[in-house]
């Protein structure tokens, strides 16, 4: 074994560039697949930045917490908060580090996007399989001079467990007794009634293809699809377009210093332009971690993703995480995070 | 060089080699049994709290943290046994035209390219039946289906183009070749002897077919039946794709269901808590289960095939 090792190093130094690959190290994280796209473009503009290599391996928001609580990783990612008790159990803190929407799309001939407007207690009640047709009454009074068709809504849901679902379920449970009784929220529920896609792109292809459906997708995926997508009532009573600053504003809107653990969700936020189902994907690090040198790596790379990112994440379709808020996270880092008494962050 | 040396230095390589083969075919065991080793005692949370229930019960809810695994063996079986009843008369057509039909110019393309569809990766059978397949059958059959045949329940349903009926067609399209190339097999171990007395009492083709040849197969056709659907029951991605992956039971074939494979594919990454974990556990366990009682049955009879050359015979 610890003659790889040195094999590995020597590699390392002829191939890597000596000074830089050891000044900067290899960092290891695993976990959430939405935001892996964004976390593999980050890491490689980061590369070729500073030297320093990021691992991300999108194995599932349950693997990334896993693997960080069993400190096999430098940082975890999950798309759903971990509560604040469970963080304070395995000494970690948690940073939001990109916003997603998720955006009702539809299939139905003659209804173009951002026509449909559904409230929480439409959209709910289709989820539910109360809501059966088209032209029920629930969405046809919402929906006034839209033809609606007298056929059955099929619906789509995720099939895999998904932070995608977290967000989605997580709204309706907030916005709808009836789904809180019923269902309530999860990476995977028991749905009432549908359909199940594997993936975004498996809800989106199934709403492509089968007349009639309505389901659920990331934001990005909407867009590339070319879905025709739902406005959707927010908590303040106006229908908002699914759009960045749709999400921006609920992620601005909500209390991050006055919620433990940062647990925030985005759900039904308040403010006028607030999106209502959005949801931040996080990453996950040890209060006391095995490598302090990597997890200043890791807080380096993250510190530089909130400030020069930004586009980055926004060409990919991601939402970035607002000024005001990210400067609570470097905060917390600083205090939070110590290796043998001394704080591992400084700005 | 003498002799002897040449012998003593033979006998210390076949007790090396007799070691080495030992060993390979004891790792084969050994890894076996702590496949099984595992599958239990990761399943063992599980098994504790739901007992047998978890065979009956079909409720999936990942949120309450209970599980039972009753839709998930049902869509197993029932797309298994869609699959079966499609690719045998098809297969076994196939391998009775390749054995005793076919000009000798195609025998060869045509059990080529059988043997070439099983090739074809199964992700490609699940994008192909995603794609192509469903919205076709979703437009052109399953509507026609609930019109003309809608008086059977079987045949009712959304006309989605995804779910347990489009399930079992693209697993009879994967299983086909493996049916095929083991019938055409079996069907040339038939001594060519009793098909010439066949002839020579006048038979025709179709007779000597049917009253000498699949008689003289028949345990092992059964065995390529049963190999087919061993492949049937454990097929992920293709069914992920296509069986719709809803956590229900229903007769109404055209409507989505779930297998325990397409559950395991798309729950187990993101299954945090450790009963929900458990419980895919408890779900691979069951089918590890029913495959290797299903393949076994295959074993045995393909074996007691093959081990009775001339005393079998037609009947």
């Amino acid at each position: 074994m610890k003659k790889y090792l040195n094999i590995l190093i020597v590699l390392t130094v002829c191939f890597g560039g000596a000074s830089i690959a050891f000044a900067a190290g290899l960092i290891n994280g695993a976990g959430a697949t939405f935001p892996y796209p964004l976390y593999a473009k980050w890491a490689y503009e980061y590369n070729k930045k500073t030297g320093a290599k990021m691992n991300y391996q999108s194995i599932g928001s349950g693997g990334g917490i896993k693997q960080i609580k069993a400190k096999t990783v430098d940082f975890g990612a999950s798309d759903a908060p971990l509560t604040a008790k469970d963080l304070d159990d395995s000494g970690l803190i948690q940073f939001p580090m990109a916003v997603g929407g998720v955006v009702p799309v539809v299939n139905i001939a003659g209804v173009k996007s951002g026509q449909m407007k559904l409230s929480a207690e439409a959209l709910s009640d289709v989820y539910l399989g109360k809501i059966k047709k088209w032209n029920d009454v629930k969405i046809a009074s919402l929906n006034p001079g839209v033809t609606l068709p007298d056929d059955s809504i099929t619906v789509v849901h995720r099939s895999d467990g998904s932070g995608t679902t977290w967000i989605f379920t997580n709204y309706l449970d907030k916005v709808s007794k009836g789904w809180h009784e019923k269902v309530g929220f999860g990476t995977a529920v028991d749905w009432p009634t549908g359909v199940g896609g594997k993936g975004n792109e498996g809800v989106a292809t199934y709403v492509k293809r089968i007349k009639n459906t309505i389901g659920y997708v990331e934001y990005a995926y909407a867009i590339q699809n070319k879905l025709a997508h739902a406005r959707m009532e927010n908590k303040e009573k106006n229908f908002v377009e699914p759009s960045m600053e749709g999400f921006m504003a609920a992620a601005a809107n909500a209390d991050w210093k006055g919620t433990p653990g940062f647990a925030v969700v985005l759900t039904d936020q308040g403010g006028k332009n607030a999106w209502p189902i959005a949801g931040a994907t996080f990453i996950i690090v040890q209060k006391a971690p095995a490598s302090c040198a990597n997890t200043k790596e890791v807080f380096g790379f993250f510190d530089w993703a909130y400030r020069d990112g930004v586009d980055m994440a926004k060409s990919l379709d991601y939402v970035p995480i607002p000024q005001p808020v990210y400067t609570v996270m470097e905060d917390a880092w600083a205090k939070e995070v110590k290796c043998g008494g001394q704080g591992v962050w400084k700005r | 060089m003498p002799i002897s040396d040449g012998h003593k230095s033979g006998h210390a390589a076949d007790a090396a080699f007799k070691g080495v083969s030992f060993f390979f075919a004891f790792a084969v065991m050994a890894l076996l049994s702590a496949i099984i080793f595992v599958l239990i005692k990761e399943s063992w949370l599980s098994i504790g709290k739901f007992g047998l229930g978890f065979l009956v019960s079909s409720t999936w809810d990942p949120v309450q943290g209970v599980f039972g695994a009753l839709p998930a063996v049902w869509g197993t079986v029932v797309s298994s046994v869609i699959a079966i009843i499609i690719a045998v008369p098809i297969s076994l057509g196939n391998a009775i035209f390749l054995t005793e039909t076919a000009p000798k110019g195609i025998k060869g393309p045509i059990g080529a390219a059988i043997e070439l569809l099983a090739s074809i990766p199964s992700i490609i059978y699940g994008m192909w039946g995603l794609f192509v397949f469903a919205p076709f059958i979703a437009e052109n059959v399953e509507p026609f289906m609930i019109e003309r045949l809608g008086f059977i329940p079987l045949f009712r349903g959304a006309p989605l183009g995804v779910g347990m009926l489009p399930a079992g067609f693209i697993l009879a399209i994967m299983i086909i070749p493996f049916i095929s190339s083991v019938a055409r097999d079996v069907f040339l171990m038939v001594p060519p002897i009793l098909k010439e007395s066949g002839y020579a009492v006048g038979a025709t083709k179709w007779e000597v077919i049917w009253k000498v040849v699949i008689p003289f197969a028949k345990s092992g056709i059964m065995g390529a039946v049963i190999l087919g659907l061993g492949r049937a029951l454990g097929e992920t991605m293709a069914v992920t794709f296509i069986i719709g992956n809803s956590q229900r039971i229903s007769l109404e074939l055209l409507n989505p269901g779930t297998s325990i494979s397409a559950a395991l594919a798309n729950e187990f990454t993101e299954a945090v808590e450790d009963i929900y974990l458990s419980s895919l556990v408890e779900l691979g366990l069951i089918l590890f289960v029913i495959t290797f009682v299903v393949l076994a049955a295959a074993k045995l009879m393909i074996a007691r095939s093959s081990y009775r050359p001339y005393s079998g015979g037609a009947r």
